[in-house]
């Protein structure tokens, strides 16, 4: 999946989509996009005045009228080719993911307990299949029995492996990945062809794509701008009449083709289908393209603070020594209490104090004393008598305090500023004497807080969800950067917050992987399960992150922007490109007879007929040019809406006004060269 | 500076000052705010009672419209049959005829739609009782219409969500009683002060130096002048309009009629941006409007002024601009002004023949019309620019990357559906409308009805195709002045014509208000750095392009072989 190739068009993708290109052809097809179909018939037309001009010579010439034909008959091919080469490279990117789970075998455990060979295509949602280490899982489902370390690399590249376990929020495995140790019963959860990816692969395909929202109301717009033209052109035909001036069929149709927006007409599915694939370039399956494209209006972003804000666990910032006491001292204890602990904050110690010195060793026959509930402490009693234990503040101070030693003052200052900040002080003792204190703080990812600012400035608010204490919670949201906290929360917090801000009318975006947070995925505008999350969650999502990357969010809401601003500024372009195909087509039209008009021929194209295919040719080659900018999609920049908009309006809609004068008069001087 | 330029500039700097306090009153009455006029609240509630009529029962945009059409459609029943049969009802001194039924139909529909297209003429086709109790009184309740309509548009966006579009009946008879009907007084006595009629008897005579008996028409014009104006209805008294002595005597009535046509147009405008507390808004849509009235407004001075270079060729010195079809009372600048400003707003009066003026001023006057919304009619223009706004919304909208918005309400298929189709309208109508005509006159010139079609035109080529198209925009414009020259009092031109007025009257109505409906009942979204603000410079530059774009593409080939055409010819 990682190692993808981002080239843009390979040849074997060419070469289907050259062949698609053709097959959609067929009318029944084309009729779900009007403008290119207008272009069709109009295509049918040309094909009927060629034949006729052949032996005729009132419409013009027989070569003329064929060019003609053939440039019509391109213009929709390559619309049909655009589409079908997005098509072909999402199909491309679903067909790496589907490999992963061609033909495995699967060993069904029956009811009675006997397990049953099985190829993994025949089985069926509700079926019970067992796997052990070094088998690759069949398809997917939910752990209901037993742990695994599992390798997922096939879908995630990813080469550390995960641990999956029946009962939590990590029960769900994936066809195609492997596992790597112990042995797991897997109920199977879809039936085949239904599993989130088969949808995916559907909807790239075409088969069950539906339009979104904003290309419904996108293709209204552009199929009443076709209308449009439809009457400029029709009534063209008496005007000229009264003028007598003679039209020819060819003039007409070529004069229509260049005026309906066939640049965004043609490129239109293009750009939906290359917005799922980017999606799933970012190994993030979406259940429909409406997903992505909500996921460009999102206001709020829901963000787990672990994983997502912070990087996995606290860790040791520092060592504060109590006053009568050598640092070094307070280090060399806290090592040697830490060297047995496993747990990562344990490992966080030692990892500090190894920048500062050579770490110690624990003698020979020391005794590592555990953490419990009850002690809330840990540590260790060494043979030569010595007793270290570090813990909470009030535990330890209890064990001074015990012992008859004072707790000293500036020990205690101390642990409150770290309470504050938002850390953890673990005080350390030495033979019930006070040493210091170690600072534990949440360690925020770098460069999160500049992604926050990237948020900010598109408009998405983000908050961040953590089980800390409000105070904690306060301080990492401020150092984060995030625009608001929910501390202590509760899954249904999450629930209650969503809502809230839905109902002053704001999407909101959330990502979550437990079965509690199934409701909460249902209720946001976007929910993003991550694929090591129980089923639960990932049916009530509308994405999946292959990743299990909880930053995906942020790269989600880009893709979801980026789709309707190329639709936008493509549209644009499209429409503000007719301004020189008119002077182009209409002096031609008009010209020779009545010679005053020549004064709008602004352009100085060398006859009608040239004027004419130029506009014509050049109105073919915008559409492939443009595809790989359909394809890729227009850069978005949070620079606010109206910023954006100034920028998007000079490049797409001036640029458009001027660049067809530029590429008529360029043809033009090639095609009267030939003639 | 020469005196012509600083009359328009007075008149446009009185116009401002008049039109901007105006628009904050107009906020504030339709809000139901206090104003120093609410002591005619006893008139209105005794109009209520007898009408049965709840004032403050609110209405969704369905009922609103549904009031709206069943009264206008009481007007067009009520309006056909006087028209009929004026000949043998009270208050014709001169005895003049009743109107036939395609001319009634014509007529009827022409005021109803606050067109005004007068296929007859004043002085013969009209009694005292139909000026009075049709025209006039259509002038008031069809501007009226108009007002109310476009406050049900302000109203969606005042709140944040609602179905409430305001009362029809309450925000119809408000704008007259608090509105028209106070500036039709003080309008129509400066004109009578200024020599404009205002008397019941029939025609005058008088003996001319030759020794002619001439008889002058005259009869209680001030009144319906006023209203024609403030209203922006544009259907005068008198068959040659505002040129005439009696309608316009002076510069000072030519100034009081051009400024009392522009101030409530502008002033709605304003009243938009106060009324829905976003005044910038207001001031945005003012800003492009103006921009545009400027950029159509000064070639056509220019052209004017500059004289006819055929004449030119001729030898003959042209220093006070091109004078044809002119009033030399008023002047080849102020002529210019007022021909700009009474085709952007859709009056349609004019104070000088338009079918004299230059090929290129024909064209900006056709352009003027086809846009229909730099200020615009009464109530309607800002309804035409709506439309524009919304298609403006949709595509900046996508190229900001958000579903597109508009105050915080989501543009939608449905919105966008009713949006394209009402822009798809105007062309569809103007277009077929010539399109037909001049099929008609090319492929039977010579069928058998009481006027050839061979007839129709005065000035066949470039001209007469400009004549046609002229009727049909401005028909579908509902401005209703005309290129003369034009055989248009007869059974084609007033059935045609009239399917034109009452379609691209209508629907442009319906069309915003269904869309301002639709988008109020959405969920209020709130504004975010990500949002798309409309009361930006950007985004009125935006719409501004979306007009251009959207008009040029729909008429260049229609305008390159009228005016154009005629215009380059003129000058080879």
């Amino acid at each position: 999946m990682k190692n993808q190739s981002n080239k843009l068009f390979e040849s074997a993708q060419v070469q289907t989509a050259l062949k698609e290109s053709f097959i959609k052809l067929d009318p029944r097809k084309m009729i779900r996009n009007p403008v290119m179909f207008t272009v069709e018939i109009g295509t049918l037309v040309m094909l009927v005045v060629s034949i006729y001009s052949f032996s005729h010579r009132d419409q013009g010439s027989f070569a003329y009228n064929v060019a003609i034909f053939a440039i019509l008959l391109l213009t929709v091919l390559f619309a049909n080719f655009a589409e079908a080469i997005a098509e072909a490279r999402g199909k491309a990117q679903a067909d790496s993911l589907r490999k992963t789970r061609e033909e495995t075998p699967a060993k069904v455990l029956l009811q009675d307990g006997t397990v049953v060979m099985k190829s993994s295509s025949e089985l069926r949602k509700g079926d019970v299949f067992t796997c052990e280490t070094g088998d690759t899982i069949p398809t997917d489902g939910e752990i209901i029995k037993g742990i695994a370390t599992i390798d997922e690399s096939a879908i995630t590249g990813e080469s550390a492996p995960v641990i999956r376990e029946a009962g939590g929020d990590k029960s769900s495995v994936t066809g195609g990945t492997k596992v790597l140790s112990d042995e797991i019963n897997v109920l199977v959860t879809t039936q085949p062809g239904e599993s989130f990816l088969d949808k995916m692969i559907a909807l790239v395909e075409g088969a069950s794509r539906q339009k979104t929202p904003n290309e419904i109301a996108l293709t209204i717009l552009l199929a009443s701008f076709t209308l449009i033209f439809v009457i400029v052109c029709v009534t063209l035909q008496p005007f000229a009449n009264y003028a007598n001036t003679p039209i020819t069929i060819a003039a007409l149709i070529s004069l229509f083709v260049c005026l309906i927006p066939t640049t965004i007409g043609g490129l239109l599915s293009a750009i939906g289908i290359a917005g799922m694939d980017r999606a799933l370039r970012a190994n993030v399956i979406t259940k429909s393209g409406k997903a992505v494209e909500t996921a460009g209006d999102i206001d709020v972003l829901l963000l787990d603070k672990t994983g997502t804000i912070t990087i996995g666990n606290r860790k040791a910032t520092h060592f504060w020594p109590a006053l009568d006491i050598l640092p070094d001292d307070l280090i060399t204890a806290c090592v040697l209490s830490s060297l047995a602990d496993e747990t990562p904050e344990g490992k966080s110690i030692v990892e500090l104090a190894a920048s500062h010195f050579a770490l110690p060793v624990a003698p020979a026959g020391s005794e590592s004393v555990k953490f419990t509930a009850e002690t809330r402490s840990s540590g260790i009693n060494t043979p030569d008598g010595l007793r270290v234990r570090k813990g909470a503040f009030d535990s330890i101070r209890n064990i001074a305090l015990k012992a008859g030693n004072p707790f000293p003052e500036e020990v205690e200052d101390r642990v409150k500023v770290i309470a504050s900040n938002g850390g953890t002080p673990l005080v350390v003792s030495q033979n019930e004497k006070i040493l210091g204190v170690i600072e534990l703080q949440d360690i925020i990812k770098t460069g999160i807080s500049e992604r926050f600012e990237r948020l900010r400035k598109m408009g998405v608010k983000t908050v961040m969800v953590t089980g800390d204490n409000p105070l904690t919670a306060k301080f990492i949201a401020e150092k984060a950067g995030v625009d608001d906290y929910i501390a202590e929360a509760k899954p249904e917090d999450k629930m209650n917050y969503i809502k809230a801000e839905q109902n002053i009318g704001k999407l909101v975006a959330m990502m979550g992987d437990g079965t509690n947070d199934a409701p909460a995925l249902a209720q946001a505008d976007v929910g993003v399960a991550m694929n090591s999350g129980t089923q639960a969650a990932k049916e009530a999502g509308n994405m999946v992150d292959l990743d299990n990357d909880p930053t995906k969010l942020i790269e989600i809401v880009e893709i979801g922007k980026q789709l309707l601003i190329t639709r936008g500024t493509l549209t644009t372009f499209s429409i503000a490109n007719d301004v020189a195909k008119y002077f182009a087509i209409v002096p031609a039209l008009f010209m020779a007879s009545i010679p005053a008009l020549q004064s709008i021929n602004i352009m100085h194209l060398h006859s009608p007929e040239s004027a004419i295919l130029s506009a014509v040719i050049f109105n073919a080659i915008i559409i492939p040019m443009l595809i790989p900018l359909a394809l890729r999609g227009v850069e978005y920049k949070p620079i606010g809406a109206s910023a954006l908009l100034r920028r998007n309006l000079l490049i797409y809609g001036v640029g458009g006004v001027i660049a067809p004068f530029i590429g008529i008069k360029l043809i033009d001087l090639a095609v009267a060269f030939m003639l | 500076m020469n005196t012509e330029l600083l009359g328009i500039i007075a008149s446009f700097a009185i116009t401002l000052l008049i039109a901007i306090p105006l628009g904050r009153y107009l906020a504030k009455m339709y809000a139901g705010e206090k104003t120093w006029l609410d002591f005619l609240k006893p008139i209105e509630t005794g109009l209520f009672k007898l009408g049965g009529i709840k004032p403050n029962e609110p209405m969704n945009w369905k009922q609103f419209l549904k009031a709206m059409i069943t009264i206008n459609i009481l007007w067009l029943v009520y309006g056909f049959f006087v028209l009929i049969y004026q000949d043998k009802l009270p208050l014709n001194p001169d005895g003049n005829a009743g109107q036939t039924a395609d001319t009634a139909f014509n007529t009827i529909i022409s005021f109803v739609v606050n067109c005004n297209l007068q296929h007859y003429s004043g002085e013969t086709g009209a009694t005292y009782l139909t000026q009075h109790f049709i025209f006039m009184f259509l002038h008031f309740v069809s501007a009226a219409t108009g007002m109310a309509c476009a406050v049900a548009v302000f109203k969606a966006f005042r709140d944040k969500t609602t179905t409430d579009m305001g009362n029809f009946w309450n925000l119809f008879v408000k704008s007259i009683t608090r509105l028209l009907l106070p500036l039709s007084i003080v309008v129509s006595l400066i004109l009578t002060f200024n020599g404009t009629p205002s008397s019941y008897a029939g025609k005058d005579k008088f003996i001319s130096l030759q020794g002619d008996t001439v008889n002058v028409s005259r009869g209680p014009a001030a009144q319906m002048i006023a209203i024609k104006h403030l209203g922006t209805n544009g259907g005068g008294w008198f068959g040659a309009n505002s040129a005439h002595p009696l309608e316009n005597p002076n510069y000072l009535t030519n100034m009081t009629e051009i400024i009392a046509q522009c101030i409530i147009p502008i002033a709605m405008v304003i009243a938009f941006g106060y009324f829905i507390r976003r005044k910038k808004l207001g001031w945005v849509i003012f800003g492009v409007m103006t921009v545009g009235v400027f950029m159509l407004m000064i070639p056509t001075i220019s052209s004017e002024l500059g004289g006819n270079p055929l004449i030119a060729k001729m030898g003959v010195s042209q220093l006070t601009g091109a004078m044809e079809g002119k009033e030399v009372r008023f002047g080849p600048t102020a002529t210019a002004y007022w021909s700009t400003l009474t085709t952007v707003i859709s009056t349609g009066s004019v104070n000088g023949m338009h079918d004299s003026t230059m090929a290129l001023t024909g064209l900006w006057q056709l352009l003027a019309m086809m846009i229909n919304s730099f200020y615009g009619g009464c109530g309607v223009g800002v309804l035409n620019y709506f439309i524009y706004l919304i298609i403006a919304v949709f595509i900046s909208g996508l190229m900001v990357g958000r579903t597109p918005e508009f105050l915080g309400h989501k543009v939608e298929a449905r919105e966008v559906k009713i949006a394209a189709l009402i822009t798809l309208l105007s062309p569809f109508l103007i277009m077929s409308g010539a399109a037909l005509s001049s099929y008609i006159f090319m492929a039977h010139p010579n069928i058998d009805w009481a006027v050839k079609p061979s007839t129709w035109l005065n000035n066949p080529g470039y001209h007469g195709f400009s004549e046609m198209l002229y009727e049909y925009t401005s028909s579908n414009a509902n401005n209703g002045s005309g290129f003369e020259g034009l055989g248009d009092g007869n059974i084609f031109w007033n059935v045609t014509t009239g399917i034109v007025m009452i379609l691209g009257r209508f629907l442009p109505i319906i069309g915003p208000v269904a869309i301002a409906g639709l988008l109020a009942q959405k969920k209020y979204i709130p504004e975010s750095a990500g949002t798309l603000k409309t009361d930006t410079l950007t985004f009125g530059v935006m719409t501004f392009a979306v007009i251009i774009v959207l008009n040029a593409l729909s008429y260049f080939p229609a305008l390159a072989l009228g005016p154009l055409a005629e215009h380059f010819s003129m000058l080879k």
